[in-house]
């Protein structure tokens, strides 16, 4: 396998994982294998979606992400959040509080990422008037949608919005504002936190971009949990005083399902959920759905309320995001200006994103002769196999493991029913099975409390 | 490589599922993006218009190393004039199929714009046979 193009967020901590396959089968483009009693993540075909993580029963899934203490290794340390992490807390708790806290503890400023969304969604409608662009436009918003474009989708790659993100916006605009009050570059210290492993992914290898301007991404949710037992502690630090929390409506409701759906020209339709935006832009590849102008696709459901390393539920956080747009509007609506928009032209000229390359990693072989022997052997072999996908050599289904087969990556006899056949005939012996079970699911797979070594016959 | 795929008549519900399959097969054997979505779209287009106007249908598909050869024959009323119905707008989709969202009359057309050959024969009563040629290289 060549070498992976991309930083992946997900990792499998091979100490705890015991090789259930609950990841293998909730994969979207089939990444995971089993070998060894151990989850193996294929790097090149891993869009750092997260729905291994979400369903893995031992947490043997985690997630890359900078420790908190490394945002001591900088004299100003900016916390870029998202809206949602506001969210997260119960409603006695206020905004004013959480940023208050989040200075507490050791940053030296707060900015919520989403002030940053009326430039964007200005950006958005001037980069809508060129009608010449490919239709839809994707939403370049998710990262984990980029992804599944570039590995899934290819042709569709010219249909990404090149145009950056919030967090992108409010990164640059924060950087300048501190180096234009004469601090110096090495001195800032720009943390992202973050709902999912997608948004890590794009931090430490960004597409379009050459390098991001935040410095690290820390889990959100750590950091809740240290931020709400900072409050919990009680005796705030009153010399603090927190900025002002106010947002526009659509700025807090953007990285919600609709958030930028509902903000463009023309029609637009909002999609949630990995297997939801697949079928859709099966679709959309096809030319079976046509005249959309453009398209919100989200990863998570409830977008980025369901993200990974959100403590909460999403629905729950949805909601007191949503009250707190009310709230906010009870008070008038007044907006204190960050000062963002001092700096609107700089930060426009930033947005752009570069070309958005195809990584397709379907092909059985890049030689197309080659791909089609390969094809035929792998379709004589699924004859082979029955067809009810159970998981059991380590592949999902039937055809990955055929695939597999030809990609030289597994063998025939990793089928179980295979093996059956070839116990009959003789032509393996028990132990030979055994062995092959072995390599799949490892010699020290728990059967029933007892290692599986000790139970031997 | 020849694959086949069944199409039913007033099927809308499945019409899609051979593009689909063949795009999938397109992507594994490292065809251009650009080149697969040509074919899958004329292709498409080709099964649309058997499920709006035919009884049945069925579609050959033959993969080689420099072209994509795809043949759609169908049991069905057939096309009077191939002329009028390459033109754009012109449909005889009845107002039911028109309801659903096909049968603007860009079928044709569109499979025209996205096939490098395109052969239309058709006997009237009988059916119709669509051949859709797609060069992997420049010709």
């Amino acid at each position: 396998m060549d070498a992976p193009f991309f930083f992946h967020a997900l990792k499998v901590n091979e100490e705890v994982c015991i090789g259930c396959s609950h990841c293998m089968n909730a994969c979207p483009t089939e990444a995971i294998r089993i070998w060894r009693g151990k989850a193996v993540i294929d790097e090149n075909q891993c869009i750092d979606c997260g729905e291994c993580h979400r369903v893995c029963p031992v947490n043997a899934i985690y997630v890359d992400q900078d420790e908190f203490d490394t945002i001591f290794n900088y004299k100003y340390r900016v916390a870029l959040f998202p809206s949602v992490f506001i969210g997260q807390f119960p409603d006695e708790i206020k905004a004013s509080q959480v940023y208050k806290t989040l200075l507490e503890i050791g940053f030296t400023h707060v900015y919520e990422v989403e002030r940053a969304v009326e430039i964007l969604n200005e950006s958005i409608l001037e980069y809508q008037e060129d009608t010449s662009r490919e239709h839809p436009i994707i939403s370049s918003f998710c990262p984990a949608i980029i992804r599944l474009v570039q590995v899934k989708f290819p042709s569709l790659v010219d249909n990404i919005l090149k145009l950056g993100t919030p967090s992108d916006i409010a990164a640059q605009f924060y950087k300048k504002k501190l180096i234009d009050k004469g601090i110096a570059k090495e001195d800032i210290g720009i943390f992202y936190i973050t709902p999912c492993a997608a948004k890590i992914a794009a931090i430490k290898s960004p597409v379009g971009e050459e390098k991001s301007v935040v410095s690290g991404a820390i889990n959100l949710n750590n950091l809740y949990n240290r931020v709400y037992r900072k409050i919990k502690e009680g005796n705030p630090d009153n010399t603090i005083e927190a900025e002002p929390t106010e947002l526009y409506d659509f700025e807090i409701l953007w990285t919600l399902t609709k958030g930028e759906s509902s903000r463009v020209n023309g029609r637009a339709l909002a999609i949630d959920g990995i297997h939801n935006a697949m079928e859709f832009l099966e679709k959309v590849e096809n030319e079976e759905v046509t005249g959309i102008d453009f398209l919100e696709c989200r990863a998570c459901h409830e977008g980025c309320a369901g993200g990974i390393l959100n403590p909460q539920n999403r629905f729950l956080i949805v909601e007191r995001m949503q009250d707190r747009v009310a709230r906010n509007r009870e008070k008038g609506g007044n907006i204190t200006p960050s000062g963002i928009n001092n700096y609107k032209e700089y930060l426009k000229r930033k947005l752009p994103l570069g070309e958005v390359v195809p990584r397709s990693m379907m092909m059985l072989d890049t030689n197309m002769a080659e791909a089609m022997k390969k094809m035929k052997l792998a379709q004589k072999i699924e004859t082979q196999l029955p067809g009810i996908d159970c998981g059991a050599c380590g592949a999902p289904t039937c055809r990955a493991l055929s695939e597999d087969i030809v990609k030289g990556n597994a063998s025939l006899s990793h089928c179980v029913f295979v093996q059956k056949v070839l116990m009959k005939n003789g032509e393996i012996n028990m132990d030979t099975a055994f062995a092959i079970i072995d390599k799949i699911w490892g010699e020290q797979r728990v059967v029933r409390g007892s290692l599986k070594k000790n139970n031997e016959i | 490589m020849d694959f086949i795929f069944n199409i039913e008549g007033g099927d809308f519900t499945n019409a899609g599922f051979a593009s689909s399959e063949v795009k999938k097969i397109l992507k594994k054997l490292n065809v251009d993006p650009k080149i697969t979505r040509r074919v899958v779209v004329a292709l498409y287009e080709a099964e649309v218009n058997v499920v709006a106007h035919a009884y049945r249908g069925v579609i050959h598909v033959d993969i080689d190393t420099d072209h994509i050869g795809i043949v759609l024959d169908d049991e069905g009323p057939g096309i009077s004039s191939i002329e009028q119905a390459m033109q754009e707008g012109f449909s005889t989709a009845s107002p039911k199929v028109r309801e659903m969202g096909f049968g603007a009359g860009m079928g044709l057309p569109n499979i025209s714009k996205n096939a490098d050959v395109l052969n239309i024969t058709s006997e009237v009563g009988k059916g119709t046979k669509v051949e859709i040629i797609t060069y992997l290289k420049p010709q």
